[in-house]
């Protein structure tokens, strides 16, 4: 049987191709999941507005599967999970694989430059650059490589707090209120990604996994936050009616007993990711 | 619905913010660098009843691949010029500040189309040309015909404000909600 070994130039090759297919599908075909539940948000809407905006939605989603084209010009920076089955071990290679499979990735979508150096802020060109992009790695029974582009308009409104262990009722009242100084900025209706408990980090980190959870059934606390937070009537686009959120997901860590980190990343209706699996 | 079409005239004068119409007809994209670029050496398109689309799109062999709006409120300092030069609409999202309402006051409105539905605006549009094209992709000025693309008037000719309007409401349920 052949082996496959990290400095296999056929699986780095399959590596690289399984990255910019995911990025390719990420950007053009929007989750089952989530194009349920515009088209729901669309039959409750009772906002005149509020339902032509969602009706303009469900059209691009459309229109971006017949043009083959992305789905939003912000084609985001590719946030990458990879899980890696336990026989095999991670190299600098497979990090260069997955880097050139988004710089093809870049040519073939197409997507837009969006990686710059943060303080020059000169574009890389390819959508690589220092560390860029994050690459997420954990053990799972299979190679696959899933692909979350995120968008900087609902990126830059995502929060984080250092809560005081006494405050954890206030957690909900945080996710609202990050919603609410949000506003139509992160191109509403979204999906609130909470991250509770970990550290400093781990709580976004978790906050950012979250969103590539299914998005067709919540918890009742999940709920709860989400009903408060459509209660806000801010509306899709900024512009007013019920539908201001999809659906919040929490994701929760062990914390030391002096912390409570809460994370909430905003994530627009454009709420893209994709798996494709690594033949090992 | 109404159905517009540019150069836009005095019908402008009745439209309301809330309602929502069709715009047809030529629209210029203009982003930070293209304001800045026509404040300094003048407008290169006849001003008059134009509309101005706050875009930077992707173009692929004089095709436009997707056109989506970007952030209005980083124009805020530099629409009144355009204002005065005769321009009668702007089309973006997010809104604009409390200045430029008044900027539009008896003369502009502000349409608001939906953010991210970039292929929706590129099925609805075709290229007739470009001025500033130095200035990269997403800064150029590009003119392109409109089919009527679906639109959302967020500030009327009389400081009607459909953003603020929704923010002083979320401020309230916020209230109500933790008192």
């Amino acid at each position: 049987m052949f082996m496959s070994f990290p400095g296999d130039p056929e699986l780095n090759k399959r590596i690289s191709d399984a990255t910019s297919e995911a990025v390719r599908i990420s950007e053009i075909y929007l989750p089952q999941d989530v194009k349920s539940r515009l088209k729901n948000a669309y039959f409750n809407e009772k906002n005149s507005v509020a339902k032509q905006e969602i009706a303009n939605i469900m059209e691009n989603i459309r229109l971006a599967e017949e043009r083959k084209a992305p789905l939003c010009q912000d084609t985001g920076i590719p946030v990458v999970y990879i899980t890696l089955p336990p026989d095999i071990g991670w190299s600098h290679d497979m990090r260069e694989a997955v880097y050139s499979g988004v710089r093809k990735a870049t040519i073939v979508t197409p997507l837009r430059p969006n990686v710059v150096g943060p303080i020059s802020r000169e574009n890389t060109g390819d959508n690589t650059g220092h560390d860029m992009p994050p690459i997420h790695l954990s053990v799972g029974e299979k190679f696959t490589i899933t692909i979350l582009p995120k968008g900087a308009g609902s990126e830059n409104v995502s929060a984080i707090k250092m809560m005081n262990p006494s405050e954890k009722d206030l957690i909900q009242r945080f996710v609202v209120e990050t919603m609410l100084k949000a506003g139509g900025r992160p191109c509403p209706p979204v999906i609130l990604g909470v991250g509770i408990g970990g550290t400093f980090d781990i709580s976004a980190a978790l906050a950012k996994e979250a969103l590539l959870m299914q998005i067709d059934s919540m918890t009742s606390y999940e709920q709860e936050i989400c009903d408060k937070v459509n209660a806000l009537g801010i509306g899709p686009m900024g512009l007013g009616g019920d539908t201001t959120c999809l659906a919040v997901k929490v994701k929760t860590a062990g914390c030391h007993t002096a912390s409570l980190p809460v994370a909430v990343n905003v994530q627009c209706w454009a709420s893209r990711r994709a798996t494709v699996e690594v033949i090992v | 619905m109404k159905h517009l079409s540019t150069p836009l005239g005095d019908e402008i004068l009745d439209l309301k913010a809330g309602e929502c119409i069709t715009l047809s007809g030529t629209v210029y994209t203009a982003r930070d660098e293209a304001h800045i670029r026509m404040m300094e050496e003048g407008i290169p398109f006849d001003p008059k009843g134009a509309v101005v689309y706050h875009c930077g799109p992707v173009i692929q062999n004089n095709e436009i691949v997707v056109a989506g709006p970007t952030t209005s409120a980083r124009m805020n300092q530099l629409t009144g010029f355009i204002l005065d030069a005769g321009i009668r609409g702007l089309i973006g999202k997010g809104g604009m500040s409390a200045g430029v309402r008044d900027q539009l006051k008896g003369r502009a409105v502000y349409l608001a189309f939906t953010g991210g539905c970039a292929n929706l605006a590129a099925a609805r549009m075709k290229l007739e040309g470009v001025y500033y094209p130095g200035l990269g992709m997403a800064e150029a000025v590009w003119q392109i015909r409109l089919d009527k693309l679906p639109l959302t008037v967020a500030m009327d000719t009389k400081g009607g404000d459909l953003f603020a309007k929704v923010e002083e409401y979320a401020k309230k349920a916020f209230r109500d909600l933790y008192p």
